[in-house]
């Protein structure tokens, strides 16, 4: 289970732009590097990010092995209705994990 | 008279900047990498102290969690990490915080230490020094422990490996100036574990000891050997003052 840090607001006004940060703790290993048998160490890289709004996709970011470990994503979506932002980072070897925040649109 | 007023000048002078000399390496990275620290949501260190958390709460083998016997960490943990290296009694030598964290695990939770730079430890240390953030270096002034850290000193300017280069030639005496593209910080141990963006992931300061110690090409002492104690224990008097930044980001 990956750790993610998410910062999401939970109360906002309709029409209002949110910031959303995340973070998930990932090595995103390049497939470039050797280990420390001199073996080159295969790719492990988190390939896709997606935040969707009440079931509709808002932003979504591929990535690519320049990216930094524990990537951190920050993006901007408008407030429209109340419900849930759900957080999904797909990736190699099988990498899935997803998060929800819910939200109060008054 | 003149020289007299001159030396006086000199002296408050001196005196006045002895204290605020002292500059945690924070103040000489560039502004995003400092929003990144101050950010706790872009702080990468911070999935370390969320992780170090679990572990505060997990029952290791068949008895205790750490939180069984020292209950909330916020409270009881709070000022520990300024204040380590200390003496232990028991052992008869002076401990840092990991060692501690291993001592309590073999005497009172019977289970195995961790091993040094283990995700678990870096988590458990990083989650026990964040309740000191903000408050600043305090080192341990238990007598039995100015023996090692006067050998600490010694250490730190002993001029060692290939380069022939000591510790205090380029922190104490060469800070603000660059060593190919990187600005030399003073040195100060403020903010381990730290999450430094050269590794991608945490770090002791043991771990970075060992860094600058091959960097000179002198070979690095092992992980918790006497050494390596003594070494942080003088580092830990050097910063004192300084506000413990745990989990630190650094370049």
């Amino acid at each position: 289970m990956a750790r993610t840090l998410i910062h999401a607001p939970t109360t906002a006004r309709k029409g209002e732009v949110l910031e959303i940060r995340t973070l998930i703790a990932h090595p995103m290993e390049t497939g470039y590097r050797a280990g420390a048998d001199g073996r080159t160490l295969p790719r492990d890289i988190i390939r896709r990010f997606s935040c969707r709004y009440n079931g509709e996709v808002v932003f979504s970011a591929d990535l690519y092995p320049a990216i930094s470990a524990n990537p951190y994503l920050a993006f901007n979506v408008v407030a429209d209705a109340s419900g849930s932002l759900t957080f999904t980072w797909e990736g190699d070897n099988g990498f899935a994990q997803t998060e929800s925040a819910t939200i109060t649109v008054s | 008279m003149l020289a007299l007023a001159w030396l006086l000048g000199w002296a408050s002078a001196f005196a006045q900047s002895a204290p605020d000399s002292k500059r945690s390496g924070f103040d000489t990275m560039s502004p995003r990498i400092q929003a990144m620290q101050r950010d706790d949501q872009q702080n990468p260190g911070m999935l370390w102290v969320a992780d170090g958390e679990v572990l505060w709460n997990k029952i290791f083998g068949i008895t205790f969690s750490c939180a069984h016997c020292h209950g909330d960490a916020k409270k009881s943990m709070r000022g520990v990490a300024a204040r380590y290296p200390d003496w232990d009694p028991i052992d008869k030598k002076p401990v840092d915080l990991t060692q501690r964290i291993n001592l309590c695990r073999t005497r009172h939770q019977l289970v195995l230490p961790l091993p040094p730079e283990s995700e678990e430890m870096l988590g458990l240390e990083a989650y026990v020094a964040h309740q000191s953030r903000g408050m600043p270096m305090a080192p341990s002034a238990a007598k039995e422990l100015d023996a090692p850290r006067e050998r600490g000193r010694q250490q730190y300017e002993q001029r060692i490996g290939q380069l022939n280069l000591s510790c205090a030639l380029c922190h104490d005496k060469l800070p603000g100036h660059m060593l190919a593209g990187a600005t030399i910080p003073q040195g100060h141990v403020n903010g381990y574990p730290t999450y430094r963006l050269e590794w991608q992931g945490m770090g002791s300061l043991q771990r970075r000891l060992r860094n600058c110690l091959s960097g000179v090409r002198a070979e690095p002492p092992p992980f918790n050997s006497t050494e390596m104690v003594e070494l942080e224990l003088y580092l830990a008097q050097r910063s004192a003052g300084l506000k413990i930044e745990t989990p630190a980001v650094r370049p």
